[in-house]
């Protein structure tokens, strides 16, 4: 997506506009500091995942949009959980922890800040356990994605001005 | 140096580079640098009496021609007033630019005088838009802003220019080339896709062609025609692709869906293979959409791939524009053997032979009166007088249903009407940038007594420009297509449809300057038209109908398109 101001407006017009609910969406620049990348979670059918994909690759803006889902893809969250302790919990909450491959980013003698990573369901079931030993508050990133495949992005060249329509055609048609 | 020039100075020059002659709009306080930028440039502004009327003007103009139309309004209410002709842009496909102004940049943000969140609130009504803070990108998006409006599938742009950067001065260099990386559109089809498709209108007993909008917005009406008669197979046109196919024109039967012909949704009903051109498979086409054209495969040539599976799945899509991928089709179809003609030969005359059967049983024709004046008689007459080269702009609602069904267009953007947003107030103000575009062209507005009395302040557009347009207002004394639900639906419960008090025309057309009459004789009503149509000037006729006549066939919101109701259910007592 091009780093433009509105450009995010667009995208996330469009869902609401379309009907589709957004359930996590992340945006940063990319090494060009000209361009963004989203990551955009939605829970939709496969042929409205198709719609979605073609009504965003229609924004100005955005240069390629691709589904993810299927595609061979490293899919990552983050999560930082406060948990309340006491004496008795303090060692168990640190080695449930350790399991998950959790960091204390922040302890106190009333409870822990922990900063876990990796895929979303992995989270989900770390937020379960720490929820297990009392009240807890909870901040996900939302999900950041890689796609594995070794797909270029495809632009389009730059057409004079001005051009007749049919010249226009001739460029665009050079695909 | 000699070419530091004020913004609105570079953006009217950028307007002269995109050959504009003419711009619809209203002026404002953040547009007066622009409005004084104005007053010696040779670009002729059409002053109308409401911002919408711009937008809708501006369609009129962009629908009669194939060019982009533009118009312009100032910040806050002028730009929320051309919302409603953005949004009926981007439903009907239609290349608009709108230019308006916005507040200081400076002051943006402080909820100042006039100021309203115009990029915001038209994101979702324009193709695209852009907002202008900084007089430097002024030329680049200006024609990018026209670029994207004419190419791919067209629609409207908005460019939002801050008064700071119209007050402002640079130097004005001529943009040679666009770019705009994340803009592709597809043109040619795929060559194996159109080979696969000709094959399959060369195998198909039944082909039925369901040509659209994107046929008069590629003009590709001559492509669209060679392939009818390659295929000699009947087309039907849709609302948006009246004249694409000349109406006289042996293949083709009428207008599809709500209130199409019998025979074209039964064509579509029964047909082996639709071959859908430009089109979108509007819910008013389709009908109840798992039981629209069942027994058919169904090839979608669309630009936007969008479309193209959104509705209905195709067996086989092609994306690209009409004007290119139909005659790689002809070229393929020509290249088969046995010919077009020879394959299937049996089976296509019993394809025509049961299309004519059902013409025959349920014409579309104008029924009459001998006492009373039917809204279908009055449509035939206006057919008569057009001889299908007349263009038509019409309003929204029962008539522009019947004109639809009642008046011939033999060539492609003769026929204006709000298609997708069905935007009443739409016809009188689109016949004005339809009649500056066309100034060699007879143009009727055909407008009903309720949208008629959201567009009266054009009249004095109308006048001012000596615009000789023809306004036939249908007058049923009724908002009729609502009542027709009403009646159909809601148990005769007719709330709020009845429109009393209509003017005396002749008196409101004297008001402004011309020649106005209202007909409620059927005997004289021929004549009223004519002596209209021989008026030099404009001329207001206000035709008084049969009140309780509706629209038929109808096919009710849900039902198949089969399941045509072909004639009321009974006469209506009043």
């Amino acid at each position: 997506m091009e780093n433009k101001p509105g450009a995010l407006m667009r995208v996330t017009g469009l869902f609401s506009q379309r009907g589709y609910n957004i359930e996590s969406l992340t945006v940063s620049r990319t090494l060009d500091p000209t361009l963004s990348r989203m990551t955009i979670t939605v829970d939709v059918e496969q042929n409205v995942r198709a719609q979605v994909i073609k009504q965003m690759n229609k924004l100005i803006n955005v240069l390629q949009a691709a589904d993810v889902t299927d595609g061979p893809a490293v899919n990552r969250e983050l999560v930082l959980v406060r948990v309340r302790i006491n004496q008795q919990t303090r060692t168990a909450v640190l080695k449930e922890a350790e399991i998950f491959g959790a960091r204390v980013v922040d302890s106190t003698t009333e409870g822990f800040c922990l900063e876990a990573t990796g895929d979303p369901e992995k989270l989900d079931e770390f937020i379960d356990v720490m929820r297990s030993y009392g009240e807890i508050e909870a901040t996900r990133s939302g999900i950041v994605s890689v796609s594995l495949d070794n797909k270029k992005l495809r632009l389009s060249p730059p057409v004079p001005r001005g051009a007749a329509p049919e010249e226009v055609l001739e460029l665009q048609g050079a695909e | 140096m000699s070419n530091l020039l004020s913004g609105a100075k570079i953006l009217l020059n950028c307007l002269a580079a995109e050959n504009v002659d003419c711009i619809f709009g209203y002026p404002g306080g953040v547009t007066l640098p622009l409005y004084d930028a104005m007053y010696d440039d040779p670009v002729k502004h059409i002053l109308v009496r409401h911002e919408q009327n711009a937008a809708f003007a501006a369609q009129g103009y962009a629908r009669a021609t194939g060019k982009v139309g533009v118009c312009c309004a100032t910040s806050g209410p002028g730009a929320t007033n051309l919302v409603t002709g953005l949004v009926d842009a981007m439903m009907d496909s239609i290349p608009i630019v709108a230019l308006t102004g916005q507040v200081s940049s400076k002051l943006m943000g402080s909820d100042a005088f006039q100021e309203a969140d115009t990029f915001g609130i038209t994101r979702s009504a324009t193709k695209h838009n852009f907002l202008v803070k900084n007089i430097a990108e002024l030329p680049q998006v200006i024609h990018e802003a026209f670029y994207i409006a004419a190419s791919g599938r067209p629609g409207p742009v908005l460019v939002d220019v801050t008064k700071d950067a119209f007050q402002g001065q640079a130097h004005y260099t001529p943009v040679k080339e666009i770019h705009l990386p994340g803009y592709r559109v597809f043109t040619e089809g795929h060559g194996g896709q159109i080979r696969r498709a000709a094959q399959m209108m060369w195998e198909a007993e039944r082909p039925y062609i369901y040509a659209g909008g994107g046929i008069i917005a590629a003009n590709a009406s001559d492509e669209l025609r060679a392939l009818t008669e390659a295929l000699d197979a009947p087309a039907v046109c849709t609302l948006m692709g009246l004249g694409a196919l000349p109406a006289e024109h042996r293949n083709f039967i009428s207008m599809p869906g709500m209130h199409g012909s019998y025979a074209a949704n039964m064509g579509m009903s029964h047909a082996d293979l639709l071959i859908a051109l430009g089109v979108r498979f509007d819910d008013r086409v389709t009908g109840r959409l798992a039981a629209f054209a069942p027994h058919a495969k169904v090839i979608h040539v669309d630009i936007d791939p969008a479309e193209v599976g959104k509705n209905r799945q195709p067996d086989l899509p092609i994306v690209g524009n009409v004007k290119r991928v139909l005659p790689k089709l002809v070229a393929e179809l020509e290249g088969l053997a046995p010919s077009m003609k020879a394959k299937n030969a049996g089976s296509r005359a019993a394809w025509w032979k049961q299309i004519r059967a059902w013409k025959e049983e349920h014409p579309l024709t104008a029924e009459t009166s001998p006492n009373e004046i039917k809204p279908q008689h009055l449509m035939a007459e206006i057919d008569r007088l057009s001889g299908g080269r007349a263009i038509v702009a019409s309003d929204v609602g029962q008539h522009q249903m019947w004109a639809a069904q009642l008046i011939r267009f033999n060539e492609p953007r003769l026929w204006i009407n709000s298609g997708g947003l069905g935007s009443m107030g739409f016809g009188l103000p689109a016949a004005i940038g339809a009649q500056f575009a066309r100034p060699d062209k007879l143009v009727f507005a055909i407008v009903g007594d309720g949208g008629f009395q959201m567009s009266i302040p054009e009249l004095a557009t109308i006048v001012n420009h000596s615009l000789p347009i023809k306004i036939v207002v249908m007058n049923n004394g009724y908002l009729g297509m609502v009542r027709q639900w009403q009646e159909l639906f809601y148990n005769n419960r007719l709330s709020e449809v009845t429109l009393s008090s209509f003017p005396d025309v002749e008196k409101l057309a004297g008001a402004y300057g011309f020649k106005g009459r209202t007909v409620d004789s059927v005997k004289e009503m021929p004549d009223a038209l004519r002596a209209a149509v021989n008026e030099p000037g404009p001329y207001l006729l206000n035709v008084k109908v049969t009140p309780f006549e509706n629209v038929y066939p109808m096919v009710p919101a849900g039902g198949a398109i089969n399941e045509m109701v072909l004639r009321p259910p009974q006469p209506v007592e009043v």
